[in-house]
């Protein structure tokens, strides 16, 4: 599907033609692309509106009678906030252990090539392909051990590693970073853990960023494992507090899509900003194979 | 030679690293595979050891046959429905890279894949709702009947394809867009000038060259289609609260079993069918690309 304007496309007829199929081609993926966001902007714009008008039809984008009500009503039912805030530090400690982690095993998988490393570095590879929900539940009882249920410790113990993590930080280190620039390091007389913070980690810190998004995002979307290991109200986190709130009985439409909407907008925005490493860090998992 | 000085350094940085993945992924799944083949209902301190028995059980298990129903239909729903859209998308946005808007397709795309679950179920939630909702009022314009879409059986399998496919979409899309960016431009070039359309070009170059994208992406949509939980528990739960009384997934009756049941055992046997599966799909992937490459 690569046709760039062809040099030697002749006669005005195939020009115009060519005009109108890229035209077409557009309203297509603007029409898609509108589509595939109009479940989340009228969740949103539902979040406005009175009882009286989200059953209008057709539903309408912009609230005509905008109202603060709904969320004033949900800020009041639920420590929505507290919700949002163990996410978040759940969210932002996972992307920083995963980093960690995945930068020190990457880096040495890659760099200290061994009959050892090889082996750690299959270990890890076979267990990347074990889905989470596969061992959540011995990994519950772990938690329980420790006694880390109903705290972001213990939610933060299923997402201290990542397999994929490793993995990409290792491809980039075999690519990005000569072993010829370490021996020159060594050789001036650096030490190995000035080499691995002051030349390593800077070389990586698009993949790092990548990484952190990645992992970022998938502690905030996750479900099951926050689910069974947060029990009480003030440990849930928010897509836990928020599956729990609708399927009450009294919770109107109004509260839930304000409660959403508290969500989705930050996140989405945040997604915006960093949409670059983000993309990147999903692109390269196109590298697995 | 590594010098005996760097091989300790190697050694030390990696050994906590190894430590925390040894403990929070290689044990609790040598965990899961040792309970499966043991009876433990979590309040006794037994936990005496069955061979089998929990998987002989799993098989005649009228729930689980359930589950396991519904998983595979939502999986292979959500993969005939995402991946030809998103080959065709891909190939779209890709022929528009260079247009002004072409940031905006692959972030719209893209957006519903990176929202936190339950707030975008719940629009669809919604959007499903048989008094409420705007599917049916659109519908009804169009004069066919409202329908119960979350409380009929077979109608609410289709709203969870339809969920997890919306979701699932924008990975696809990233996954090819990578692939048409590997492609030879001078073979569609040749192509052109030998007079192929576009859609011929996608036709017959295209899609046989992101063979290995496709079964990839194949695999892992079909994987994350299998671990399906939070779309179902949203989406499916009934009025009083219990969620997954319409449709049930292998992960909801798994963690049923555990945390309900109090029968930890079993749900571990059927978390290895689950590994199972997950294993079989991996191993076709890999076993096709390698013939692939024996063949070229």
């Amino acid at each position: 599907m690569t046709i760039q304007t062809a040099p030697h496309a002749s006669g005005a007829n195939l020009r115009f033609k060519k005009r109108a199929v890229t035209f077409g081609i557009d309203v297509v993926l603007m029409i898609f692309g509108l589509l595939m966001v109009l479940p989340l902007i009228l969740l949103v714009a539902n979040a406005f509106k009175t009882p009286q008008e989200m059953l209008a039809w057709p539903p309408t984008i912009i609230p005509s009678d905008p109202t603060l009500v709904n969320f004033k009503a949900v800020l009041e039912d639920t420590p929505l906030l507290r919700w949002v805030f163990n996410s978040f530090a759940f969210a932002l400690l996972s992307a920083i252990a995963i980093s960690i982690t995945s930068a020190v095993a990457g880096y040495i998988l890659a760099k200290f090539p061994s009959r050892t490393m090889n082996f750690l570095f299959a270990v890890i590879l076979a267990t990347a392909i074990v889905p989470f929900e596969v061992y959540m539940i011995p990994l519950y009882f772990q938690a329980q051990g420790l006694g880390l249920l109903n705290t972001i410790w213990g939610l933060l113990l299923g997402y201290l590693v990542m397999s994929f993590g490793i993995f990409l930080i290792r491809q980039n280190v075999l690519h990005a970073i000569p072993d010829e620039l370490l021996e020159a390091a060594r050789i001036d007389g650096a030490g190995e853990i000035w080499i691995f913070v002051r030349i390593v980690i800077p070389l990586l810190r698009g993949a790092l960023g990548a990484l952190f998004v990645l992992a970022f995002f998938q502690a905030w979307t996750a479900f099951a494992w926050p689910l069974i290991v947060a029990t009480t109200a003030s440990s849930y986190t928010i897509e836990v507090g928020l599956a729990l709130f609708q399927t009450g009985f009294t919770v109107d439409l109004g509260r839930l899509s304000a409660a959403s909407a508290v969500v989705l907008v930050p996140s989405v925005a945040l997604f915006v900003v960093l949409r670059r490493n983000f993309v990147e860090g999903v692109a390269s998992t196109g590298l697995k194979e | 030679m590594l010098k005996r000085r760097r091989w300790f350094f190697a050694l030390f940085a990696i050994l906590p690293v190894m430590a925390i993945f040894a403990y929070v992924r290689i044990f609790p799944i040598g965990e899961i595979l040792r309970l499966s083949l043991h009876k433990w209902d979590i309040l006794s301190k037994k936990k005496p050891f069955i061979g089998l028995a929990n998987f002989e059980e799993l098989m005649g298990d009228r729930l689980f046959h359930e589950a396991l129903f519904n998983t595979t239909i939502i999986a292979f729903g959500v993969l005939l429905l995402t991946v030809p859209l998103a080959i065709v998308l891909a190939a779209l946005i890709f022929h528009r890279t260079r247009s002004r808007f072409a940031w905006f397709y692959e972030t719209t795309v893209f957006i519903p894949h990176v929202v936190s679950l339950v707030p975008a179920a719940m629009a669809w939630k919604w959007i499903f709702d048989a008094r409420l909702g705007p599917l049916n009022a659109l519908l009804s314009a169009f004069g066919i009947d409202p329908k119960a879409w979350l409380f009929d059986p077979v109608l609410s399998v289709i709203c969870v394809i339809v969920l997890c496919s919306w979701q699932a979409l924008g990975f696809a899309v990233l996954i090819y867009l990578v692939g048409f960016k590997s492609l030879p431009k001078s073979l569609y070039e040749a192509a052109e000038l030998d007079g192929a359309s576009g859609a011929q070009s996608f036709w017959y170059l295209s899609i046989p060259m992101l063979k290995p994208i496709t079964l990839y992406v194949s695999v892992v949509t079909l994987v994350s289609a299998f671990n399906v939980y939070a779309q179902v528990y949203v989406l499916a739960s009934d009025a009083q609260g219990a969620p997954g009384r319409q449709v049930r997934v292998l992960v909801l009756d798994m963690l049923e079993n555990s945390f309900r049941n109090y029968r930890v055992g079993y749900a571990a046997s059927e978390a290895v069918v689950l590994l199972v599966i997950v294993l079989v799909l991996t191993f076709i992937q890999f076993r096709v690309l390698r013939d692939r490459k024996a063949e070229t």
